[in-house]
């Protein structure tokens, strides 16, 4: 390798430039139209016609971006939609503790019954315990909702940011990291156990307790 | 034999319950009342599982896997690497579901897995199970 890409290559090793925001691309363009004066060769015109398509392309794409309105996509709708998640937790475990509050008044009862009556009561009230597991399952669901919700606002934010300059601060400095990213940049590295936790599975996708008491035996 | 490790099974020890969602807290609680321990204590995370754990003196941990900051597996590599605590018996109860899971807390030392959904009479055959080895 040359001297000259090596030392370009450990400079970028330790501070990755930053990509060009869509006003800098949009001006290297008209810098470039601007230098093309005189006659032009084919290949001059095949790249004039090029980079009048990208300047165009480019004026499309930040006028597409801000007739969406994509800046309610982070101000209103995903905030929205995670504040309704959040209250279907809540409900549901208000719920679930009123289901137990009565569960629990009637164990204290169960000695009242005696024989098979009690016996059958104590089932009942077990097998209500075990139902009432999903609440902790479904909020797990929620959860990775939510945070799937949150990935894609972050997503908006550094595109509606870099590209139709909805979020100036984002263009400072060629490219602000992203809220996202700062985020990241600021958390240790995640543990094994942090990297592991991935949630409830969808039906099929994880193991069932049968093949987990094999794998387990597996070990012996 | 399930039924020889029910007969040995010491239902006086102390067991601590780990798990970031208080009504799972709960119902695990219950049933454990309904297998007749009635010593039992909650923590709502790996660090506050560790900090009881060191503090007192426990016979079973039945813990969750996804709670921040300290995960059950996290919890589980501190207890297997703390001499006091190392033989404690380890059961996870998690919703985590995949291989890969289940073999890294295997291999960190777990003493039996659950997975979520469960139904009480898993949770009281693991339990045997667990004690009977401990």
């Amino acid at each position: 390798m040359p001297d000259g890409l090596r030392g370009r290559g450990a400079s970028a090793a330790a501070a990755p430039p930053p990509p060009p925001s869509a006003e800098a691309i949009e001006a290297a363009v008209r810098a470039v139209l601007g230098s093309l004066e005189g006659d032009l060769t084919a290949k001059e015109a095949a790249l004039l016609a090029e980079l009048e398509a990208l300047g165009r392309t480019v004026r499309r794409v930040k006028a597409e971006i801000a007739a969406l309105g994509v800046e309610d996509i982070t101000a209103s709708h995903i905030p929205s939609a995670t504040d309704e998640l959040d209250a279907v937790v809540e409900h549901t475990a208000a719920a679930t503790n009123e289901i137990l509050d009565c569960c629990e008044t009637l164990e204290r009862l169960e000695p009242q019954l005696g024989g098979e009556g009690q016996a059958a009561l104590r089932g009942a009230i077990t097998r209500i315990y075990e139902a009432c597991s999903f609440q902790d399952i479904t909020g797990q669901r929620i959860a990775k909702v939510v945070a799937a919700l949150k990935a894609i606002e972050a997503r908006v934010a550094a595109v509606v940011g870099t590209v139709a300059r909805v979020a100036p601060a984002a263009d400072a400095g060629g490219a602000a990291a992203s809220p996202a990213e700062a985020a990241a940049g600021a958390r240790p590295p995640p543990t094994e156990g942090q990297a592991l936790a991935q949630g409830p599975q969808l039906p099929g996708a994880g193991v069932s307790q049968d093949e987990i008491d094999r794998l387990l035996a597996s070990f012996d | 034999m399930e039924g020889d490790a029910a007969g040995i099974m010491d239902k006086s020890i102390n067991v601590l319950i780990v798990d970031d969602y208080r009504t799972m807290l709960r119902i695990i609680r219950n049933l454990l009342k309904q297998l007749e321990f009635e010593n039992v204590e909650e923590a709502t995370d790996g660090r506050e599982a560790l900090a009881k754990l060191r503090a007192g003196n426990f016979g079973l941990v039945i813990s969750d896997w996804n709670m921040q900051p300290m995960t059950g597996l996290d919890l589980l590599k501190e207890v297997r690497a703390d001499p006091r605590l190392k033989a404690t018996p380890f059961i996870m109860v998690t919703a985590e579901s995949k291989t890969e899971n289940v073999i890294a807390a295997k291999q960190a030392g777990v003493s039996n897995y659950i997975v979520k959904p469960f139904n009480a009479e898993t949770l009281r055959e693991k339990i045997e199970k667990v004690l009977a080895h401990a």
